[in-house]
């Protein structure tokens, strides 16, 4: 089966976010970029879809002609092509994403996707919704949030968690899946791999920029409570004063509890 | 047929909005959870309430429980009230012989038709997997945009709102302008009942927190009722509580693509106490070291009543399953007491764990992240403090 996954190059952020000095994008002056993490499970889910049942994986970015090392990154992984809608820089909403992806889904070849995946969500802009809009586009069925796969024939099986029950969908392809990380473990990607994905051409589209109804004015980092945690004590010596607090939490087992007067 | 068709002549007692300017008022998806409202529906609510105009509607629209319409539903008279309680005047009991089970698309289709016999000006869900989905759905079908995990938003005037919206999962916050004839809102989780939230918010969070404890100590309607009445105390200074809301049924007009995606099971998993809402997570990172060091931390776990939660990193080596994993892309908590152990804290992980109320962070780096946002910390190893914790608190117990 030809599987289309659909990533997103961003930022690596750590302990903190920054913001640039214009507010208008996140600092990356001191950050590495990575693939989305839900999507980079959609592009381990497609390998590993293609190795059992053939076929294969071509993997779509849409962002700054940089995001082709997000494209290598994934094709080191075992995705078989890449696709870079190119941008100049301004952001994409949702909507246009979704339209542009699917006009190079019908660019792409003769042959129609059948199974198309991406992220439930993008890990900067989290708009949850561009798998669906593809989908609509398409006259599709969509499953979201998908943490388990199951692909039978022409009938595909997703499942997921909600309020403590499965949730399990059954649908015919060709469909929309979005996942979400824990559907697998990424693989490392390997030496050969790395070497292919470097030789490998890309293929660059450059779609036309829509303007869309939610405009970003501006971005800040919420205000802090600018608080440090009180330092109990180092080591084991801290053990008293940790089981105080935790006592006064009220969360030691009953028979431990103290009041004010206990030791 | 029972209830109401949609269309111009069935929009039933409810429409205060007529004639208002841009349009009707604001609907709100309410989403059961077993036999109450969810949480973070009446959360929503409150939001949607915080958008009206004072003579403008704000709906609630309840769809069937999986099972359908078949089973009886002793709650709804309940639903009403605590409804009411966070901002709705009118609840829309959606019924429907095809709704037996979660539809998405169905959903989305019912809410569209809705809108459009309300001349509504929102909808707003809560950002939960079902409300996200939606109302991405309704995005899509309407071709309108749809602004995901506001914190805050206010009319600027007709088809024109101003809106703070999270990214990162609320590491960053998103000031923006949204145009559209619909405005199509979820909110985040945290929204309501943040100082940044408008005024009235207080007053609804005593309902939310009211309601919550008919949710969290409800089993049935019996409960529920006295949630509701627990309300009703908590709630008096509430500009629109007291006031009973116009109960309707209606039927949407479903269509099978409508139809295609819906939870054809949804089996109970027995998987224990859930990491969502358990009230202590013992929290174990990178310092762990390693798939054998998870015992102490389970035991710890175990004695304060709680279950052990992961950060990425542990996760993305393999030394526990992803759905041990707290954070940004694994399961957001709301304990009591986080304790979080060999964890640096960083925005994909404290993501998951902001709503817990007290953080206790246990680690060698004095300078981690995790200890700007706990409010208290040991600095040491955690296979030392662990093991010598569990050692006192067993030594007190006997």
């Amino acid at each position: 089966m030809d599987v289309l996954v659909c990533v997103k190059r961003v930022p690596m952020v750590g302990g903190k976010v920054l913001v640039t000095a214009d507010g208008q994008d996140v600092d990356t002056r001191m950050s590495g970029f990575t693939v989305s993490p839900h999507e980079e499970c959609a592009v381990e889910e497609a390998v590993q879809i293609t190795e059992r049942e053939g076929g294969s994986v071509t993997v779509l970015t849409l962002g700054l002609p940089e995001a082709a090392e997000q494209l290598r990154d994934m094709m080191a992984l075992g995705a078989h092509r890449g696709v870079l809608l190119e941008t100049d820089g301004r952001e994409w909403g949702p909507d246009a994403t979704a339209a542009a992806i699917v006009d190079a889904a019908g660019e792409l070849g003769p042959s129609p996707f059948p199974l198309i995946l991406a992220g439930n969500e993008a890990a900067d802009t989290g708009g949850y919704q561009v798998g669906v809009r593809i989908a609509h586009a398409l006259g599709r069925p969509c499953l979201t949030g998908i943490k388990r796969l199951e692909i039978a024939g022409a009938t595909l099986r997703g499942s997921r968690e909600y309020r403590g029950a499965q949730e399990v969908f059954e649908v015919a392809l060709p469909a929309v899946v979005t996942v979400k990380e824990g559907i697998n473990l990424p693989r490392y990607p390997s030496l050969p791999g790395r070497l292919r994905a470097k030789r490998a051409e890309i293929t660059v589209l450059r779609p036309q920029w829509k303007a869309d109804g939610l405009r970003k004015e501006g971005l800040r980092v919420p205000a802090g409570s600018a608080r440090r945690a009180q330092i109990l004590g180092h080591g084991a010596a801290a053990v008293p004063a940790l089981l105080d607090v935790l006592n006064g939490l009220g969360v030691l087992p009953s028979a431990v509890r103290s009041g004010g007067d206990a030791a | 047929m029972t209830g109401t068709d949609f269309g111009p002549d069935g929009t039933g007692a409810g429409g205060a909005a007529a004639g208002l300017g841009a349009g009707g008022g604001v609907i709100c998806l309410a989403e059961r959870d077993g036999a109450a409202i969810a949480e973070a529906s009446l959360r929503a609510l409150a939001f949607a309430a915080s958008l009206a105009g004072p003579a403008q509607s704000v709906t609630a629209v309840v769809f069937p429980p999986a099972g359908g319409v078949g089973e009886p539903e002793p709650d709804d008279e309940v639903f009403a009230d605590v409804l009411a309680e966070c901002g709705a005047t009118d609840v829309c009991l959606v019924r429907s012989a095809e709704l037996t089970a979660y539809a998405p698309v169905a959903w989305a289709r019912s809410i569209e038709q809705l809108t459009a016999a309300d001349r509504a000006s929102a909808v707003v869900a809560a950002a939960t997997d079902h409300g996200s989905e939606v109302l991405a759905h309704l995005g899509a079908m309407t071709g309108l945009p749809v602004a995901a995990n506001c914190v805050s938003a206010q009319s600027a005037g007709p088809s024109s709102w101003r809106l703070v919206r999270q990214r990162w999962a609320g590491s960053v916050l998103e000031d923006a302008v949204l145009e559209a004839s619909l405005a199509l809102l979820t909110v985040a989780a945290d929204a309501v009942g943040q100082p940044a939230a408008d005024g009235a918010a207080s007053a609804v969070n005593g309902a939310v927190s009211a309601v919550n404890g008919a949710v969290l100590g409800g089993n049935g309607a019996a409960s529920g009722v006295n949630g509701a009445e627990s309300a009703d105390r908590g709630l008096l200074s509430s500009a629109r509580a007291g006031r009973r809301p116009s109960v309707r049924t209606v039927t949407p007009v479903l269509s099978e693509p409508d139809l295609v995606v819906r939870a054809t099971e949804s089996a109970e998993q027995s998987s224990g106490m859930s990491l969502a809402t358990a009230r202590v997570v013992v929290g174990g990172g990178r310092g762990v070291g390693g798939p054998d060091g998870f015992s102490a931390l389970e035991e710890l776990a175990d004695l304060l009543g709680g279950v052990v939660g992961v950060s990425r990193v542990v996760t993305s080596q393999g030394w526990r399953p992803h759905r041990q994993q707290v954070g940004q892309t694994g399961t957001k908590i709301s304990p009591e007491l986080y304790m979080a152990c060999g964890i640096s804290g960083a925005i994909q992980h404290m993501a998951g764990c902001l709503s817990a109320r007290h953080i206790v962070a246990v680690n060698t780096d004095a300078d981690a992240p995790i200890i700007a946002h706990a409010e208290f910390a040991v600095i040491g190893d955690l296979n030392e403090v662990v093991p010598a914790l569990i050692a006192a608190i067993r030594a007190r117990a006997s």
